[in-house]
């Protein structure tokens, strides 16, 4: 008789190869879809990352923040700076992006995180405020009213239409499975523990030697990187920008908590699940406008009431799943 | 004298923040709530009294009787509906259903009333002025703004530490177990406060109306201020959310002066210095 301590489950297993398969199947979706279907998928993979990345702040580190469209707006404004200034290729804006967000969470973050709590949430909005007061001051990029992608910079992007499109979706997949593994990997390392110590008591974790303000720091600062990146894309995507569109608080923070709210806060699963209900829900009432809004806040009100820890998290409780594990658990043999 | 001028229009201006921000600053002293949605229902009740001036003429100043106690039985209910419920340790579900409400009340308004924006008209008062040295003029309708803020928090700060309610506030507010034990129904205590906070908002709504036009959309915008002005007059502190938003309104006017688009940048970027400098406000009363 042995027993030995492990995180994966036969469903999580099961879980890995089907995701790898999804990956592979969505990898070829140039090949097999419409420019409409491109488009619609590689929107999905720009929330399915905004989502796990603010999953990961408020979910996980408590930073409960509503001006990540600070960092969004950062990135797409980089990204609109590179085409219009560098001409080299686009995908170089990404990486500056990532990194112009780190360097700017730094500051930024040391400001907001001497607000607590609720405090926090406004204080980061104010952020992002600035952000969007900024950029519509600067006439080179098109000040208040915005500007466009020039043509020759999707040249540079791909030859042909079917190369530009694809090299869209590809980067949009990658940040979106690149933002997904590294907040399961984040989650399964020290850190990780780290955080669900925090989260039980912050008190006794402390008592144990965690270092509460630098871990949340450490993620405020990575989500924002993240986030900053998946800004670029998002030029990309739109190929004409404006102050109040980049840092808009509905497209890149109301949606994006309806999404982690409805799908299951703080799982990894759960702001997938939601992304999916938000594609659906748009799919269907979409035509109804501010009606729509005012449904899906209703939708996470009421989920914030009756089930808190979402529709994922209701179901990992019902029937005990989950399909990205980062506990442990000790498998016997009789 | 064209810097005094700025100075002292700035100075009238920060009443209204003052007055966004006096409601927040009594809910967050009673419950620890920060209602994301508190702008969104500054601008609905401006919306509210702009109806009841379309229905029976009224001056909007006037209409205060009748917005002031819908609004408290609003926010009575509000409370005891919704907020109540999403109150505990976490600070996740307050905050996000207030995110949640703050959503549905602009799409709501947008809905009922369209994306046009309103005024409310006070009449002459709105341009009536008397000169207070050569080249600046004090507009009646800004001075009184400055005059209800002082009323407002007077009175609040009077509630807080002279009557019945205001203890009951202030023992729920340091420990609701124990108030529970005096007989003190904190359920019931933040809905009055709520309603309190709701009556505030009903004079901040309406004197919004009267300054300038309003649309469905304006509330976060409101909320920010408010939020600015109570982080720098330091938090729990009444008088120095007065201050708070009169320092605002110096900034924005001064920002504004040296160029248009700047105007709500300053504001903006004089709060973050003091947050910089004076985390804790400039006349701190208490931890957040």
């Amino acid at each position: 008789m042995s027993a030995r301590i492990t995180r994966a489950t036969t469903v999580s297993r099961i879980a890995g190869v089907l995701a790898l398969l999804l990956v592979a199947i969505l990898f070829a979706a140039p090949w097999w879809g419409s420019t409409a279907n491109l488009r619609l998928l590689g929107e999905f993979m720009v929330y399915v990352a905004l989502a796990s990345l603010w999953n990961l702040l408020a979910g996980y580190a408590g930073l409960v923040s509503v001006g990540q469209q600070a960092y969004v707006g950062l990135g797409v404004y980089i990204m609109m700076s590179v085409g219009l200034f560098l001409g080299i290729h686009p995908l170089f804006a990404v990486p500056v992006a990532g990194l112009a967000g780190i360097i700017l969470a730094v500051p930024v973050g040391k400001l907001v995180f001497r607000l607590q709590g609720a405090y926090f949430a406004i204080g980061t909005w104010v952020v992002a405020e600035v952000f969007r007061l900024v950029a519509a001051q600067v006439t080179v990029l098109g000040g208040g009213s915005g500007i466009s992608l020039p043509i020759n910079v999707m040249k540079i992007l791909g030859a042909t239409k079917f190369w530009r499109e694809a090299t869209i979706f590809w980067l949009a997949l990658a940040l979106g499975i690149g933002a997904l593994t590294i907040v399961y990997m984040l989650l399964r390392s020290r850190i990780g523990l780290a955080l669900t110590a925090i989260r039980d008591s912050e008190v006794a974790s402390s008592s144990l030697g965690i270092n509460i303000d630098r871990i949340k720091y450490a993620v405020y600062i990575t989500v924002a990187g993240m986030t900053a990146m998946v800004g670029s894309l998002i030029t990309l995507q739109k190929l004409r920008i404006s102050p109040d569109a980049a840092f808009s608080v509905n497209d890149y923070t109301a949606f994006v908590i309806f999404i982690v709210v409805i799908g299951g806060i703080g799982t990894i699963e759960g702001p997938i699940v939601g992304t999916l209900v938000y594609f659906l829900l748009r799919e269907f009432l979409a035509d109804l406008g501010s009606i729509y809004l005012m449904i899906l806040g209703l939708l996470a009100i009421v989920i914030m009431l009756v089930a808190p820890k979402g529709i994922w998290g209701f179901i990992a409780q019902r029937w005990k799943i989950s399909l990205f594990p980062t506990g442990y658990h000790v498998v016997g043999k009789e | 004298m064209i810097w005094v001028n700025i100075i002292i229009q700035g100075i009238l201006v920060g009443g209204l923040y003052a007055l966004f921000a006096a409601g927040l600053s009594l809910i967050f002293g009673v419950m620890r709530l920060v209602n994301i949605a508190h702008g969104d229902l500054i601008v609905g009740v401006a919306f509210i009294a702009w109806s009841v001036v379309q229905a029976t003429g009224l001056n909007p100043l006037l209409s205060l009787v009748i917005v002031v106690p819908v609004a408290m039985a609003i926010g009575y209910a509000l409370q005891r509906g919704i907020l109540n419920r999403t109150l505990g340790g976490d600070i996740l579900p307050p905050l996000l259903v207030t995110f949640g409400l703050s959503v549905i009340i602009q799409n709501a308004l947008l809905e009922g009333y369209t994306a046009d924006s309103r005024k409310l008209n006070a009449g002459t008062l709105e341009t009536a002025s008397f000169p207070l040295l050569p080249g600046v003029d004090i507009g009646y309708l800004p001075l009184l703004q400055l005059v209800t803020a002082v009323a407002v928090i007077g009175g609040l700060q009077y509630l807080f530490y002279r009557t019945a309610l205001g203890r009951a506030f202030r023992a729920t507010s340091d420990d609701a177990e124990t108030a529970l034990l005096m007989g003190l129904d904190k359920r019931k205590v933040y809905a009055w406060a709520m309603a309190l906070c709701f009556a505030v908002i009903a004079i901040a709504g309406v004197f919004l109306g009267i300054r300038a036009n309003f649309d469905p959309f304006m509330g976060p915008g409101r909320l920010i201020f408010g939020f600015e002005a109570v982080i720098i007059g330091g938090l729990g502190n009444l008088w120095g959310t007065l201050v708070g938003g009169i320092i605002l309104g110096v900034s924005q006017a001064i920002g504004a002066q040296l160029n248009p688009g700047w105007q709500v940048l300053a504001g903006h970027l004089v709060f973050l210095l003091v947050l910089a400098v004076r985390p804790r406000g400039l006349f701190p009363r208490m931890t957040g």
